[in-house]
């Protein structure tokens, strides 16, 4: 899957978390761009995340990421 | 199940105008999406749970601290959760020979704050999750066997909190422990999370903990299930009764009958706990009867059912009778049918009523069936057998009828008798009670009091008539009340007659009649002079008196009791 596709199903997924149509993803996105995107909703959408492309996040995974960029190095090393 | 995320869009619905029911949330791990998931879960039910959310791991300084502010916020409901996670965590920290004092201390700590919220909160009503098994492997099987091992301790520790339970009835339990067997420990607790949040709960299991909350809720709020109807074939038994007769349907030994055996045993248990149960079949009566009066393998019989409707008519029609018949909300009861089309339009058409959508497999009914907890319940007691046979003496007259054809065969089935006196002390009370109450068969909806009563009484210008009604099925009091007044020599006037709605349709204004004419005519009185005065409630007895043969004159009735024949009716005099 190529990453931009990945970018795609993650930016529905955050749109159905955070219930709000109007997110876009980038790359670069983090979380303190997103409204809403805090630590519970964080595990929100890990727990949507691993379900959606049928993996399963360490906790160390959990904790790292700084951006969507990292976001998805993470699944694509899946 | 809606998913947590569905849970929490219900959040920003319109709560108004929904029950309002205040809940604090106390744990000592992470509960803020325990704490959403349950409102979520509360618009579902048309209920506003407030819920009040301690800050994390709060528990006893909260219940210890008469000022805090978990009293301040006067809870209708308390919920405590104690995760095992660190129930282990303390077991972790103590001395081997403290092991095994682990359930009884805390123990001890819980009947303490339980204590200690009863005498500072107005309402007491506790709901504690019990304990879910962690087996740590330290002694494998044989931590089985030891009680320092941690699963014995565990295990321990819920036993006692169902013993405490049971002698405390405001403090309840959500059985966390077999929402954990049911769903698998790898489904119920997600270590990666744990490890970063303090959360115990998986995101998935959430909503399912939430549920089992509020089903109790619910249920000590008043709303819970009293009745469940059923579909008979291939849902009661394997086969079509009607084509397959009764020695080729499935049940006990044959076919895939132990699935239907083992259901019926299920049922069995609800009915003895005081679930009323109904049929609602496509059947030929007679047919749909036959197994259970004369299969030597069926578990239930007719007398487990409290209204029994089997007829060629649809569900919808066929439940609102049943309701009619118990007179309890949709919302109370529960139909079980195997067949989705009659599953739809019941669903459909009556509005509130729990329709399980039931596996294809019989042998998948009873699993399924266990994981919805239709029928919570705050109490239990002899009452709910009593409750039982109340209902089923109201629906067993009704259900009776229903069997005959003819009205007037069902009517001498019954077996009715009346006792009829004049007003005295005994029955004054409850001629007055009438006569406020009486609205729809009320002639004149003249109110009179218990002291107007006595006045009629006593008096030489007025005659007095109370009726009971007893049946085969019971008795059911005084139900019809009569004043006649001496209006002049030949005519008595009727001042009054009402009588109660719940014996409507039994002949009872044809002994009435006939019992006030021939008073009449014993006392030489020519004439009977009736009068209706319509009111918003009684156009059900505009024609009463034309009913009955009384001539219309001059805007009154009168009925000339020299040509009177007596009407037929199937209630005899009782004597006194």
């Amino acid at each position: 899957m190529q990453r931009l596709d990945i970018l795609k199903e993650v930016n529905d997924i955050f749109i159905d978390v955070l219930d709000d149509e109007s997110i876009v993803l980038s790359e670069q996105t983090t979380a303190a761009d997103v409204d809403g995107w805090d630590s519970l909703t964080h595990i929100q959408l890990i727990v949507a995340i691993e379900k959606k492309f049928k993996l399963r996040f360490t906790s160390k995974d959990i904790q790292s990421w700084k951006d969507v960029k990292e976001m998805i190095d993470c699944i694509v090393t899946k | 199940m809606l998913t947590f995320n569905e849970l929490k869009k219900n959040l920003k619905k319109d709560f108004t105008d929904f029950k309002k029911v205040k809940v604090a949330v106390l744990g000592d791990t992470a509960t803020q999406f325990l704490v959403k998931a349950l409102r979520g879960t509360g618009y579902e039910h048309k209920y506003n749970l407030e819920v009040w959310e301690a800050d994390f791991n709060q528990i006893e300084n909260q219940i210890f601290d008469e000022d805090s502010d978990l009293f301040k916020f006067n809870p209708d409901v308390v919920i405590i959760f104690y995760s095992s996670h660190k129930l282990l965590a303390k077991y972790n920290k103590l001395k081997p020979e403290d092991y095994s004092q682990l359930a009884g201390t805390q123990m001890e700590l819980i009947k303490i704050l339980h204590a200690s919220l009863c005498s500072r909160l107005q309402s007491k009503k506790i709901i504690f999750y019990n304990y879910t098994e962690i087996n740590d492997s330290v002694f494998g099987n044989y931590a089985n066997k030891t009680e320092a091992s941690f699963l014995f301790q565990q295990r321990k520790l819920n036993y006692e909190l169902m013993s405490y339970s049971s002698i405390n009835p405001d403090f309840h339990i959500v059985d966390l422990s077999s929402l954990q067997n049911q769903f698998g420990k790898s489904i119920f607790f997600q270590p990666s999370v744990y490890i970063n949040t303090d959360m115990v709960l998986s995101i998935d299991i959430v909503p399912e903990i939430a549920a089992k909350t509020v089903d109790l809720i619910l249920a000590m709020t008043g709303k819970f299930k009293k009745c469940l109807i059923l579909d008979l074939d291939n849902t009661m038994w394997g086969g079509i009764i009607g084509d397959d007769g009764i020695e080729n349907i499935q049940i006990g030994a044959l076919g895939i009958g132990k699935a239907f055996t083992e259901f019926q045993y299920w049922i069995k248990k609800l009915q003895n706990r005081g679930v009323i149960l109904a049929v609602c079949s496509k059947n030929t009566e007679s047919v749909a009867k036959e197994p259970f009066e004369k299969h030597p393998d069926m578990i239930l019989r007719l007398e487990d059912f409290a209204v029994f409707v089997a007829n060629w008519e649809n569900k919808p029609d066929n439940i609102r009778k049943v309701q009619s018949i118990l007179n309890i909300g949709f919302d109370s009861m529960v139909f079980i049918d195997d067949n989705p089309f009659e599953r739809n339009i019941v669903r459909e058409n009556i509005p509130g009523i729990i329709v399980p959508e039931l596996p294809e497999d019989p042998a998948e009914y009873l699993e399924y069936l266990y994981t919805l907890n239709l029928f919570e319940t705050v109490t239990f007691s002899d009452q709910d057998a009593a409750r039982t046979k109340q209902y089923q003496v109201d629906a067993e007259r009704m259900s009776v009828q229903q069997s005959f054809t003819n009205e007037n065969d069902f009517l001498k089935s019954l077996k009715m008798v009346s006792l009829v006196t004049h007003f005295n002390k005994f029955n004054t009370p409850r001629v007055a009670e009438l006569s406020n109450r009486s609205n729809q068969f009320n002639l004149r909806t003249l109110r009179y009091s218990e002291i107007d009563i006595e006045r009629f009484a006593g008096s030489e210008d007025f005659f007095t008539f109370a009726f009971t009604l007893e049946d085969k099925f019971g008795d059911n009091g005084l139900i019809c009340v009569i004043i006649l007044k001496k209006e002049n020599t030949e005519t008595l006037f009727i001042d009054t007659w009402f009588m109660s709605c719940r014996v409507l349709k039994r002949g009872m204004e044809n002994f009435v009649t006939n019992t006030i004419a021939n008073y009449a005519i014993d006392k030489g009185f020519r004439f009977l002079k009736g009068e209706y005065i319509s009111t918003e409630k009684n156009g059900m007895v505009k024609e009463h008196y034309s009913n009955l043969g009384f001539k219309d004159v001059d805007g009154f009735w009168m009925l000339d009791t020299l040509e009177y024949e007596n009407r037929d009716c199937f209630i005899t005099k009782k004597d006194q």
